[in-house]
């Protein structure tokens, strides 16, 4: 077969795997398994063929056309390069841990057979708009990979919070579809096509596009909701009502990867702007270093790493804002493998611990040996996520800090990165440099809360099943060695070198050892508070399904704590360390109070507003529309006595009437 | 002979009859007036007959026909009545209104106020001409 | 006709004309009391003369069969059925104050309006018509017996089915009940709606 032939297999099988799940799910409940896993299973290594067939070569372009579409035609094409091979074959293999993972975590739950479903739809989208060549085709899998969140996130839809997530989840992404659609049509227009190499070739001509800037900005609104860029970032927290597996497919690795690989894509057109990079730079910088502190004072596990998501998609976001996408990629893919396992493991340790909490956590002692594979995992994960090297997470920051480096230094490589303004280069340098000093703190955080806890000792609720930490290993492998492909990987990006510079290196793991540190030491400071104050706790069902003691712990996190993802405990390190900045740091700097004065309180007006009109104006319409006839009808039936007599008289009065009429008529002619 | 002398006089026979169908309360009389509306037609047939001078008296055949059917009008006409009354007990044709929508629209029935006090209300819906062996089994019953 | 209407005039009446109005008159009168009068009984017997009065005209107007028919089966047996009629629903004897129901005034209306109206076409009409009552006779016996079972043979047998059909349906109306039931249980019945 050829790898073009391969590619479209890539996709199609987990859809057909999705459609078969749908189909079969209610009949034939022994093949929901099989079908959830192999498909995917089967396209991811199909995608690892494909990634080695293509090499990092030439791209492959490759297009049909179904039929004619009009004055910008619309092909089913495929573009297949670097960063398009190595992202499917991530998304598979994240995939197919998840959809592993799945089997064992919702393993009781009656609706797995559209939950596995579901995430093989979303699977097989995302490999869609990885593999697109064609923006109207991208778009498809845009929009079916945002309802698959939608109806993932409301998965445990008992709750009130999961289905108000998913609301918001949907919402807020559409809020920035809709821009992001006019984009891509301003895009089309200029570019006369949808292809991207057409666009590609547009972008880079003499002439180049008509209106960078407009198109540029349009796509990031659509980029900012799809990845969780601030300001439209806030769903993500909340998407964490979802099952853990879920999270860690949509929320950390794929879906959300998305729109930084949608930039990388179309790169060009963004360089093309200097503004829209400023723009972007802005963007990213005030995502890192407020997801950063938000996450900081969270207090469920998940919401910590949702927030610790966003500010990895800023630090993505920063490296094509300074016009690198090698690097942008590099972590999008560093990330996606440790963020996934962190994902996991955090569902392992909700678990075992019968809590989302860390603030209940760091009261239970020996919960690291309760779960030792999700123990060892997670700290290599969270040295990754922290940049310590030689894990993962340094190599692929690093090559974002120095790409930052060599635009605010203007010494940058010939090309199109050439046009970087340095004051990009600056703000994402210096935002990133402190959000690596922050995101240690709070990786530091997690982990002593998580699994230094000191107390009553953690309750024995069951092993967990041996395929949720199989997954954990199999994703311990890229988290912990992806660095060695450092020198590999410029061959198949743009070429670049992606090494760390020593600068950067220095500046970047000092800064993250000094915030794990200090984190260390306040900890120790208020980790005799802790046993002083009892908070918090926990669920204790054992042996039952991982999923219902989530549902049940994020259910009970607002009654216990007064909030969905904060807590008030005066032990915990993060409090002491924002000092006056923990309190809106633990609400998301109160953005969501602001969008609900902004826009929630004006559309509720208006459409109170609209709903007088419609009962009080428009209806008093219909009903005098309806009550008129009536009393006429009231009016006539009153002539209507059942007396013969009055009839006949009526009729005989009507024909003399006629008669004479008729006769007065003759006479008159 | 003056022609207008018989034809006014049908026309005034004829709104005479009219105006006791119209105002009399009583069937019987109703059907009287009906009669007398019928021999102010016979009147012009015989009149506009003789004036003529037709060959084939069209008109007085036509008078002997309407007699016959007159007699057996008035034969069927009374039956009904005597039948309306032994239903209902009264032959006043402004009580019998049952042909009225009741005063709660369609659907509701009507009162038994309009018909006689004694009998169930469905017998006083139906109509008169229907009362034959089947309603009387049933009144019966 | 114009020869006739040269001979004749309003204001020189011939003896039948005469006999005619006056004839005419009682009849009108008699008509008139019938459908006003108070007593139902009394309305029976004014609709005789009326009726009678009405044979009268016929004879003036030469058709003497029917006006014999006249006599024979208006004044003879509708009037008599008409007061068995009357009898049988229990008229009451004496002045019946309701004997005129609500909508007398419309009634008059009515009938007031149609008069005026029929009476002005058919004078503007016939205003200058005669008729011609010299000649053989045109409605004696003879005449009639000839014409009718010479040119009106079929309408007249199809007449005497409908008198049959009449006369089966006056008698199902009229009966109490069905055959199979005795008639004795169609009395107290009948009593019990009174």
């Amino acid at each position: 077969m050829t790898t073009t032939t391969l590619a479209v297999l890539v996709p199609l099988l987990p859809f057909l795997g999705a459609a078969a799940g749908l189909l079969l799910g209610r009949r034939a409940p022994g093949f929901v398994r099989p079908l959830a896993i192999l498909p995917t299973l089967l396209a991811a290594a199909l995608a690892v063929v494909v990634a080695v067939r293509q090499g990092g070569g030439e791209t492959i372009d490759a297009a049909t056309q179904l039929t004619p579409t009009g004055s910008v035609p619309i092909d089913l094409a495929l573009r297949l390069d670097g960063f398009a091979a190595l992202v499917a074959v991530l998304v598979g293999i994240v995939a197919s841990c998840v959809q592993l993972y799945s089997t064992g975590y919702l393993r009781n739950d009656p609706r797995y057979p559209s939950y596995a479903a579901l995430v093989s739809l979303f699977t097989s989208a995302m490999l869609l708009v990885v593999y697109s060549g064609d923006l109207m085709v991208l778009l498809v899998g845009w929009e079916i990979m945002g309802i698959c969140s939608y109806f993932l996130v409301g998965h445990y839809w008992e709750t009130e919070a999961a289905r108000s997530a998913s609301i918001k989840a949907f919402l807020v992404t559409k809020l920035g579809d809709v821009p992001f659609l006019f984009g891509l049509f301003a895009l089309a227009a200029d570019a006369g096509t949808f292809r991207i190499n057409g666009i590609l070739t547009a972008a880079v001509s003499g002439d180049g596009l008509d209106h960078p800037t407009l198109i540029a900005l349009l796509l990031l609104a659509g980029v900012a909701g799809k990845s969780a860029q601030f300001p439209l970032h806030t769903w993500l927290p909340d998407a964490m009502a979802g099952p853990t597996p879920v999270s860690a497919l949509i929320h950390a690795a794929t879906m959300v990867a998305a729109g930084v690989y949608f930039i990388a894509r179309l790169l060009p057109v963004f360089t093309a702007s200097a503004a829209a990079l400023i723009v972007m730079a802005a963007m990213a910088a005030a995502t890192m270093v407020g997801s950063a502190l938000a996450a900081f004072a969270q207090d469920d596990i998940k919401r910590v790493l949702a927030y610790s998501t966003v500010g990895q998609l800023g630090y993505m976001t920063g490296a094509l804002a300074v016009g690198d996408r090698g690097a942008a990629v590099f972590h999008l893919i560093s990330h996606g493998a440790f963020k996934a396992l962190l994902f996991l493991g955090a569902g392992v340790v909700i678990a075992a611990a019968g809590t989302n909490s860390l603030a209940a956590m760091a009261r239970m002692s020996g919960l690291a040996r309760r779960v030792p594979d999700a123990f060892w995992t997670m700290t290599v994960a969270l040295l990754a996520l922290a940049a310590i090297p030689p894990f993962a997470g340094f190599f692929s920051k690093e090559a974002v800090l120095g790409a930052a480096e060599t635009a605010a230094l203007g010494h940058g490589p010939t090309g199109h990165a050439a046009h970087i303004p340095g004051a990009a280069g600056w703000i994402v340098l210096v935002s990133g440099l402190l959000t690596a000093l922050l995101t240690a703190g709070y990786a530091a955080r997690l982990w002593l809360l998580a699994f230094r806890g000191q107390g009553t000792p953690a309750p024995d609720l069951g092993r967990q099943p041996a395929v949720m930490n199989a997954v954990l290993w199999v994703l311990f492998v890229p988290t912990a060695a992806f660095g060695v492909c450092v020198g590999l990987l410029p061959d198949w990006f743009d070429g670049r070198s992606l090494a760390p510079t020593l600068a950067t290196s220095v500046l970047g793991t000092g800064l993250a050892l000094v915030g794990a540190l200090v984190t260390y030491a306040v900890w120790r400071h208020t980790t005799a508070l802790a046993r002083k104050i009892p908070v918090g706790v926990a669920a204790a069902h054992p042996h039952t399904e991982p999923a219902l003691t989530e549902i049940e712990a994020i259910e009970t996190h607002e009654a216990v704590y007064g909030d969905i993802g904060a807590a008030d405990d005066p032990a915990d390190p993060g409090r002491l360390i924002l000092g006056p900045l923990h309190r809106p740091a633990a609400h998301g700097f109160h953005l969501d109070a602001v969008y609900a004065a902004l826009f929630v309180r004006p559309v509720r007006a208006a459409a109170e507003l609209v709903r007088f009109l419609d009962r009080e104006v428009v209806d008093t319409y219909v009903r005098a529309a309806g009550g008129a006839p009536r009393l006429l009808g009231a009016a006539v039936r009153r002539a209507q006595t059942g007396n013969v007599q009055t009839y006949l008289g009526a009729l005989l009065a009507g024909s003399v009437v006629l008669a004479i009429a008729a006769v007065l008529l003759a006479a008159g002619a | 002979m003056h022609l207008a002398y018989p034809a006014v006089l049908a026309v005034l026979l004829f709104c005479t009859g009219l105006y006791g169908v119209l105002a009399r309360r009583n069937a019987i009389l109703v059907l009287m007036s009906v009669e007398l509306m019928l021999n102010a037609v016979n009147l012009n047939l015989v009149a506009f007959d003789v004036w003529l001078r037709d060959t084939l008296h069209a008109g007085q055949a036509l008078t002997l026909f309407t007699i016959a059917i007159a007699a057996a009008e008035i034969g069927i006409g009374l039956a009904i009545v005597l039948l309306v009354h032994r239903n209902r007990g009264s032959s006043d044709i402004d009580r019998l209104r049952d042909l009225a929508e009741p005063p709660g629209g369609p659907g509701t029935r009507p009162g038994s106020g309009t018909g006689l006090g004694a009998g169930p209300g469905q017998d006083a819906e139906e109509a008169p001409q229907q009362t034959t062996s089947a309603r009387q089994s049933e009144a019966a019953a | 006709m114009t020869l006739a209407a040269t001979t004749h005039g309003f204001l020189s009446p011939t003896g039948v004309e005469i006999a005619f109005l006056l004839v005419g008159l009682v009849t009108l009168g008699a008509a008139l009391v019938t459908v006003t009068t108070k007593q139902l009984v009394h309305a029976a017997l004014w609709l005789v003369v009326a009726l009678g009065g009405l044979a009268v005209e016929y004879l003036l107007l030469t058709a003497e069969f029917i006006a014999w028919v006249q006599v024979l089966i208006y004044v003879g047996s509708v009037v008599v059925l008409l007061l068995f009629g009357l009898m049988l629903t229990r008229a009451p004897i004496g002045r019946s104050p309701d004997a005129d129901s609500g909508n007398r005034p419309a009634a008059l209306a009515v009938a007031v309006a149609a008069a005026a109206a029929l009476v002005w076409v058919v004078v503007d009409a016939f205003r200058a018509t005669w008729i011609d009552l010299g000649g053989p006779a045109q409605g004696s016996t003879e005449v009639t017996g000839a014409f009718l079972f010479r040119h009106w043979v079929l309408p007249f047998e199809a007449l005497s089915v409908l008198l049959l059909a009449a006369l089966v349906g006056a008698i199902v109306l009229s009966r109490k009940r069905g055959a199979d039931d005795g008639a004795g249980q169609g009395a107290p019945q009948a009593k019990e709606r009174r």
